[in-house]
């Protein structure tokens, strides 16, 4: 006699693997004193410029590295290497976003304890990266001007789950090219999440960099306390 | 864009939960979904039967349950279910509140049962 059909209660949530590695590697990483933090954006916002800029900042006071993931090209690995930072490639083969185990991956080629701040530069685009904790201890955003002023209301998970958002090419507002409002962005932004950094940054300029890596730095060495 | 591994993992749990319930064929599984989250049903149910050939759950359907968003007003407390196209103009019922509404639920992706033999 076969066994009857019947409705078998299962109750898992599909995202706690993943959530209990991250968690993991977060617990892991503080006790190493090594800072990560998960940059997102979608292509061309300038996750790349920004760590440019950042990196050029900080090179003096922390050790910094960077993990670069790319769907199929290694181009942002070598800029940041060009800079003098040392920079991991992962090639997602496809994947959209980075989970932990890629993430450790990344890390696997990096000699954590002689690091400060590791930099994800997770795959470019806002909806992905947004479901998947990365184990990162801040999750920060870049919505660059030209992308326009709503993309909150179409990626609300991304703009929810960020600590800070940076608001890249500013340099634009002083041109005919856009009809971006600052107050409209930060007024939905704060909607979904009214605790969020904000920090208007031109990478082009270096106009409002200054602010962002100043925090970022307050963030970093608060944790190697 | 990612429903590939979100199926990979449905998959892997609904056989696990097979096997520890002796069944040997399974139907339906039904999943409970956040409303912030953005998955194509048509899509999943497309990698979900190109995964599933040649394991017992080769055929079954996915039932895809639209949980909303969940919000809490800071000011009153009052608890609010919304949807993404809503959640920029919602206010408080109760207080009229616009902003400060917390964001309590909406990004999960919860494997409620399934129907299996």
């Amino acid at each position: 006699m076969s066994n009857p059909v019947r409705l078998i209660k299962i109750k898992e949530d599909i995202q706690a693997d993943n959530d209990a590695l991250a968690q993991g590697l977060r617990d892991e990483l503080r006790q190493r004193r090594t800072f990560l933090i998960n940059l997102m954006s979608s292509p061309g916002a300038g996750k790349t410029s920004l760590l440019l800029q950042t990196t050029a900042a900080l090179k003096n006071s922390l050790r910094m590295a960077v993990i670069e993931a790319d769907i199929d090209s290694t181009v942002d690995a070598q800029t940041i290497v060009s800079s003098g930072i040392e920079a991991v490639q992962l090639q997602t083969d496809g994947f959209c976003h980075l989970d932990v185990q890629m993430v450790r991956q990344g890390l696997a080629s990096l000699d954590i304890d002689a690091l400060d701040l590791i930099f994800i530069e997770n795959v470019g685009n806002l909806v992905c990266p947004a479901e998947f904790d990365t184990g990162a201890e801040l999750d920060v955003m870049i919505l660059s001007v030209p992308e326009g002023d709503d993309k909150p209301l179409k990626y609300p998970l991304m703009f929810s789950k960020c600590d800070a958002l940076i608001v890249n090419k500013i340099d634009y507002l002083e041109t005919p090219l856009t009809n971006f409002s600052m107050d409209a962005m930060e007024n939905r932004v704060r909607k979904l999440n009214p605790g969020i950094q904000i920090f208007p940054v031109s990478c082009r300029t270096g106009e409002g960099i200054r602010e962002w890596v100043g925090w970022l730095a307050g963030k970093v060495a608060a944790e190697k306390v | 864009m990612h429903e590939l591994p979100v199926t990979e993992k449905i998959l892997d749990i609904a056989l696990k939960h097979a096997a520890a319930n002796g069944a040997t064929k399974i139907y339906s599984i039904t999943l409970r979904v956040g409303g912030l989250t953005d998955l194509e049903d048509k899509w999943l149910q497309h990698y979900f039967d190109y995964l599933s050939r040649d394991t017992i759950a080769d055929g079954a359907k996915l039932i895809i349950i639209n949980a909303g968003i969940r919000l809490r007003c800071s000011a009153c407390k009052t608890i609010i279910e919304t949807t993404k196209e809503n959640l920029q103009d919602q206010k408080c019922p109760h207080c009229n509140a616009t902003h400060d509404l917390t964001i309590l639920s909406g990004r999960e992706y919860f494997i409620e049962e399934m129907m299996a033999q």
